[in-house]
């Protein structure tokens, strides 16, 4: 098991800060990552090396806590403790700050493009999420603001082929999100974590979602259509979610990530025990009641807790991840056979 | 992310007359201590000796003489990097708490080793929110937040510095 994650290299990417989040462009040929120090890097590969390839570091006062590059890959988006969010527009490995999206009243800790480009949402230490509408013009506007979270909101995440927005929070609850008429309403809560959740992942159908919490567990959530086989109880015409599996007991601190490849279904999770632990499904396994086994765990990925992992959605296995110790790490995972 | 901080000081103290503890003596340095040779592991003590003359933001005191740390409530594993300090307000509503814990909090992280994972919290039953500030305390997230406050960021610093 010891093998499957293998080191490919390491760059010291906000030195003397820490490094929070990373995301790979559509075409996994350029990585974005922000920090402590304000600044967002671009990285890409020259040869067998990573290299920084642009550094923008005049949009934020304060610290840049996550990137979301658009679906077209022209466009990235940085949220930050600022309160305010960003949007740069790519000019070849030039970034210009085209817009400062400005309402929240502290700290922005998410931003997330909806698959077709034409949604944003953001959220905030203020409880709440905004939906933001992108017109041709490069014009953002405001068009829904989610309070149905009680605590600051952590993360915000689109599924992968409908406009349904999923949020996670200090509240213990992800929250889920569709548009009904002309406004945006909570579809569905999800109870469960025993404290903060901090992040939240789709599988690649979109029918299943992760969520990893303070509570040092995992959860798989599964969607069930009203009428559906297994009887699930559903409200009028909208899914209900419903947790089918808890990864517990093997991780030690706060998880701070979990990413699900959307090539080959593997889950990374970043830990606050500085470790990197990737679970596969056991084949085999009833899609009501799965069960995960733990195919690769790298105790000191980093030298301090690990924040983010990021799966290139190209290449099969590479993962990124990032830790307060300011380093990104590039990691070849190779299924395990026979599992 | 500190609730009505510094307002004790301005106008009326929230426990006036708390009871006031002995200082402990120096720490005895022993010979292993003395021999360059001998790696020192970090212990208790020296946890201790940190942050017991951490300025109360109430009182003229530190939280040694207010019993606020105590070094029965410090866990420490060298092996294991792992510290934690569990401190005790001086009243179960008093509202610096949170203030006395991001204090506690940053001096360790300005003084310890990074590979250390910290951990500081209320001792339990002696605060009304102990939940809700520890949770706070806890949340990385939002201790980064704090600390680019430069206003709070101030009145830390206050807490940490020597009194004159």
């Amino acid at each position: 098991m010891k093998d499957s994650l293998v080191l490919r290299s390491r760059v010291p990417a906000h030195p003397d800060s820490r490094c929070w989040f990373l995301a790979w462009n559509p075409t996994g040929t350029l990585l974005a990552s922000c920090g402590g120090d304000r600044k967002i890097r671009i990285w890409g590969t020259e040869g067998d090396s990573w290299i920084c390839k642009s550094v923008l570091s005049e949009g934020h006062q304060r610290t840049v806590r996550k990137v979301a590059w658009s679906p077209c890959g022209n466009y990235l988006a940085s949220a930050s403790f600022d309160a305010t969010t960003c949007i740069w527009k790519k000019n070849q490995d030039d970034f210009e700050c085209v817009t400062t999206l400005e309402g929240h009243e502290n700290e922005v800790k998410s931003v997330a493009w909806a698959p077709s480009g034409n949604l944003l949402a953001t959220c905030s230490r203020d409880k709440s999420v905004w939906v933001w509408e992108v017109d041709e013009e490069d014009e953002y506007e405001c068009v829904s603001v989610l309070n149905s979270h009680t605590q600051d909101v952590k993360h915000v995440v689109w599924h992968p082929s409908q406009e349904l927005l999923a949020s996670a929070s200090y509240d213990d609850t992800v929250k889920l999100y569709q548009e009904e008429g002309d406004d945006w309403v909570c579809c569905a809560t999800l109870e469960g974590h025993e404290s903060t959740v901090w992040s939240l992942a789709f599988d690649p159908s979109g029918q299943r979602l992760a969520s990893c919490s303070d509570d040092r567990t995992v959860r798989i959530w599964r969607q069930y259509l009203p009428g559906n086989e297994q009887g699930v109880a559903c409200s009028g015409s909208d899914p209900s979610w419903k947790c089918i599996c808890t990864l517990s007991g093997f991780h030690t601190r706060t998880i701070y990530d979990v990413a699900w490849c959307q090539l080959t279904g593997a889950l990374a999770t970043a830990c606050g025990d500085d470790a990197i632990r990737v679970f596969e499904e056991d084949p085999g396994s009833d899609p009501q009641q799965p069960t995960f086994s733990l195919t690769a765990h790298v105790h000191q990925a980093h030298s301090q807790d690990v924040n983010c992992v990021a799966w290139n959605p190209k290449e099969p296995g590479l993962l990124a991840s990032c830790s307060d110790d300011g380093e990104v790490a590039f990691w070849e995972y190779h299924q395990t056979a026979g599992l | 992310m500190v609730g009505g901080g510094g307002g004790g000081r301005a106008g009326l103290l929230e426990n006036a007359n708390p009871l006031i503890y002995e200082r402990s003596g120096e720490r005895p340095v022993t010979a292993g201590e003395e021999d360059e040779e001998v790696p020192d592991s970090i212990d208790a003590r020296e946890i201790f000796d940190l942050i017991r003359s951490i300025n109360d933001p109430e009182h003229p005191l530190t939280l040694e003489e207010l019993n606020v740390v105590e070094q029965v409530r410090i866990q420490v594993s060298d092996p294991e990097s792992t510290v934690a300090v569990a401190f005790t307000p001086t009243i179960p509503h008093c509202s610096m708490a949170t203030l006395i814990g991001l204090s506690i909090k940053v001096k360790l992280l300005r003084s310890l080793p990074q590979r250390f994972k910290m951990d500081v919290h209320i001792t339990p039953g002696t605060h009304a929110s102990e939940h809700a500030v520890n949770k706070q305390l806890a949340d990385k997230e939002r201790v980064a937040a704090a600390l680019e406050n430069t206003h709070l960021l101030e009145v830390v610093n206050q807490c940490l510095s020597a009194r004159s």
